[in-house]
């Protein structure tokens, strides 16, 4: 239940900043163990029972898609100034939940080369702990959310444990493109979703409404607010609409003492012994630049200089066309089947490349018959003919990290609260375009094996973010050269730690929720140990 | 192929929530809005069968069901309805001596066309051609074809919108 009054509670031990899956997962933990947590987020905390609406929005031109989750405003603010226009609001959601309200829902593990890519690949640099380190927590990450999935995928790396929820069985279109792709040497295999294939938590198998993203009326695909309300029942507080403006330090500097937030009604100071920041990969950076003081004149944790360095992201490499028999598009939003064998197969990419076969190539007929400038029977004429045989591959490339790819201040634009707005600086340089070259060219290969008629071609000029914002404030042994140590606590300060993909060393090529739910749950134990 | 009050309810995506044969019926609705209801139902009926393919015969039941579905689910979606179809028939009536209803299937046709609306953005607070697009055409679009039963007629049993469940995506043709 909303606390509409929103005061600060009293002695908590522990304040998240955030209500994603970071934020949740962390709070649930620490709160299931006893502690006193409160949740701040800047987002209100949505009703689950308008999610029919909310997908009927989505699909009607003219209710404006983006506006689903109430994303846009002066609170939403940004900046963009980098070589390519970055869509923040696009990519994002603030309520409680976070960006997992809009996702897709795909929930990969890295790869042990994720870790260490420097060592193996000389890109970038390898992450302080290994997946070794992280597998426990991947396997805990997966019973928490309820993953579908199967061993079948021989490049995956080594796990103990079988999934949750058995996968999704492979789509017709998937049929037809392990054809394809034992034509062209490509071993496909099941999709890890964070989606219910049976009943899972109390919530529901997928009924197929085909709208995964933006939402997903039936409660099927795993959503963080699942466990803001597990956290709650464990006596967390979470206070929805309550903005966190700057997290101020003790007069020495040390550590963080209270985070100072504003509600519709009034500002207020939630003091706590240890602070969690998990607003994802812009708003961890700029909530840290913004708690700049006369200790930390750079903003907090920010010695290194590092924060907001490195804004990475996932491009979308794709192809697809049209083949000469039905390919039964369009029935599921969601992916069955992809291939990591460039990823670790026998002659492996330097970045991470991945296949997904998709399960929603060209349009879908419920869409355009309320787009197209035509009724009656010679619209159910176009609308046959455009539907039937459209075939696409996609994939996710993986991008270096850039220094000079990053969130900063905008001092000349100011949010609802007078604060400074994210400036997103990005681009995409030219290794990665190579890996798009390359993932294209595998792409026409399964195409030309179909004997597809390509219609359209995703490369590095058209390529777009996967909205996977990392590595802005990212972990590492050295004070230098990192914002956050190996157990996710900042390098700076005694009592903060970082729960975001913000915290990735690398991207790998991989959809990063499962990494940051892992993280999350690792950060959990730390806390726990600490406080 | 007759549209019945059962596939109006799958439109709804209320299956069964009514709670049985005849429970989306106008007489639910309090006295103001019953009137406003038969109205809409009576003028959409004409661009109904101008907007559905031909193979189409669309029935009282079924738009009865549907926009009293509406009414009860949807905030102004009463008001606005009301509204565009008064502007369509205004425009009409402006062009020639008989209302929207009354003039036959082909110069509906030709009427929504001269009024724009097939090229207009579908805008709930936009111009007359916009918000008839919007609360007439595509919620009649939006009926059909997030349905099986206008699925159907293109090829798809389990349209985007319709939960239609896991299996039709493993089936081939």
């Amino acid at each position: 239940m909303t606390d509409h009054t929103r005061e600060p509670v009293e002695d908590a031990d522990v304040c998240v900043v955030g209500s994603g899956p970071a934020g949740a997962l962390v709070a649930y933990t620490l709160a299931s163990r006893g502690y006193r947590v409160v949740v701040l987020e800047a987002g209100k905390r949505f009703d689950r029972d308008d999610d029919v609406r909310r997908m009927e929005e989505s699909l009607r031109p003219g209710d404006g898609a983006d506006e689903v989750w109430d994303m846009g405003g002066e609170r939403d603010a940004y900046t963009s100034s980098g070589d390519r226009r970055y869509p923040l609001n696009a990519a994002r959601v603030k309520g409680v939940g976070g960006s997992t309200l809009h996702w897709q829902g795909m929930v990969m593990r890295l790869h042990e080369k994720d870790f260490e890519m420097s060592t193996r690949h000389g890109v970038g640099r390898d992450w302080p702990i290994s997946y070794d380190d992280l597998c426990p927590y991947y396997a805990r990450a997966e019973d928490e959310i309820g993953v579908a999935g199967a061993d079948d995928n021989p490049y995956a790396p080594p796990r103990d444990e079988p999934f949750p929820l058995p996968a999704f069985e492979p789509s017709y279109s998937d049929t037809l493109f392990k054809e394809a792709c034992d034509d062209v040497g490509l071993t496909m295999h099941s999709v890890p979703n964070a989606r219910n294939s049976e009943p899972y938590d109390g919530r529901g198998a997928c009924v197929g409404y085909g709208t995964c993203q933006p939402v997903c009326p039936s409660g099927a695909k795993y959503t963080a607010d699942v466990h803001v309300r597990k956290a709650e029942d464990e006596g967390a507080t979470i206070l929805d609409c309550a903005q966190v403006e700057l997290l101020e330090t003790d007069s020495q500097g040390d550590a963080v003492e209270a985070a100072v937030y504003t509600t519709p009604r009034d500002t207020h100071r939630q003091e706590a012994d240890a602070f969690v920041v998990a607003c994802g990969g812009v708003e961890t950076p700029r909530l840290l630049l913004l708690s700049r003081s006369e200790k930390h004149p750079d903003g907090l944790a920010n010695s290194s200089g590092m924060v907001g360095r490195c804004f990475t992201e996932h491009l979308f490499a794709g192809s697809g066309g049209t083949v000469d028999e039905e390919t039964r598009q369009n029935h599921v939003g969601f992916v069955t089947s992809e291939s990591h064998a460039l990823y670790d197969g026998d002659e492996p990419t330097p970045l991470g490349t991945k296949l997904e076969f998709l399960n929603y190539a060209g349009p879908s007929p419920s869409v355009a018959a309320m787009e197209a400038d035509d009724w009656g029977d010679s619209l159910l004429e176009d609308l046959r003919d455009d539907y039937g045989g459209h075939v696409a591959v996609g994939g996710l490339v993986e991008q270096v990290p850039d220094e000079n790819n990053r969130v900063t201040l905008d001092e000349t634009t100011t949010d609802n609260l007078g604060n400074p707005v994210p400036d997103v600086r990005w681009g995409v340089g030219e290794p990665t375009k190579e890996a798009i070259r390359a993932t294209n060219d595998v792409q026409h290969d399964v195409l030309d094996a179909m004997d597809a008629s390509v219609g359209w071609t995703v490369g590095p000029e058209e390529t777009g973010p996967a909205y996977h914002h990392m590595c802005t404030t990212r972990m590492g042994h050295n004070a230098d050269e990192s914002v956050v140590d190996p157990r996710t606590k900042a390098h700076d300060l005694g009592n903060t730690y970082v729960a975001s993909s913000s915290v990735f060393v690398t991207a790998g090529a991989m959809n990063p929720t499962l990494t940051i739910a892992a993280l999350a749950l690792k950060t959990a134990d730390h806390i726990d140990e600490d406080i | 192929m007759e549209l019945t009050r059962r596939d109006a309810l799958i439109a709804l995506g209320g299956v069964g929530a009514a709670g049985g044969a005849g429970a989306y019926a106008v007489s639910r609705l309090d006295r103001t809005d019953e009137q406003d209801a038969e109205r809409v139902i009576g003028d959409l009926e004409p661009v109904a069968v101008v907007v559905y393919p031909s193979e189409v015969d669309v029935t009282r039941e079924f738009l009865e069901t549907y926009v009293v579905g509406r009414i009860e689910d949807r905030d102004g979606y009463l008001d606005g309805v009301v509204d565009a179809l008064d502007t369509l028939d205004g425009y009409t009536r402006r062009l020639r001596d008989e209302g929207f209803a009354d003039a036959p299937p082909e110069k509906r046709d030709d009427l929504l066309r001269y009024m724009g609306v097939d090229e207009a953005e579908p805008e709930p607070d936009g111009t007359d051609a916009e918000r008839v697009r919007y609360y007439v055409v595509n919620e009649l679009q939006y009926a059909f074809y997030t349905s099986p039963v206008g699925g159907k007629l293109v090829g798809i049993e389990n349209p985007v919108g319709y939960p239609g469940g896991t299996e039709s995506y493993r089936r081939g043709p």
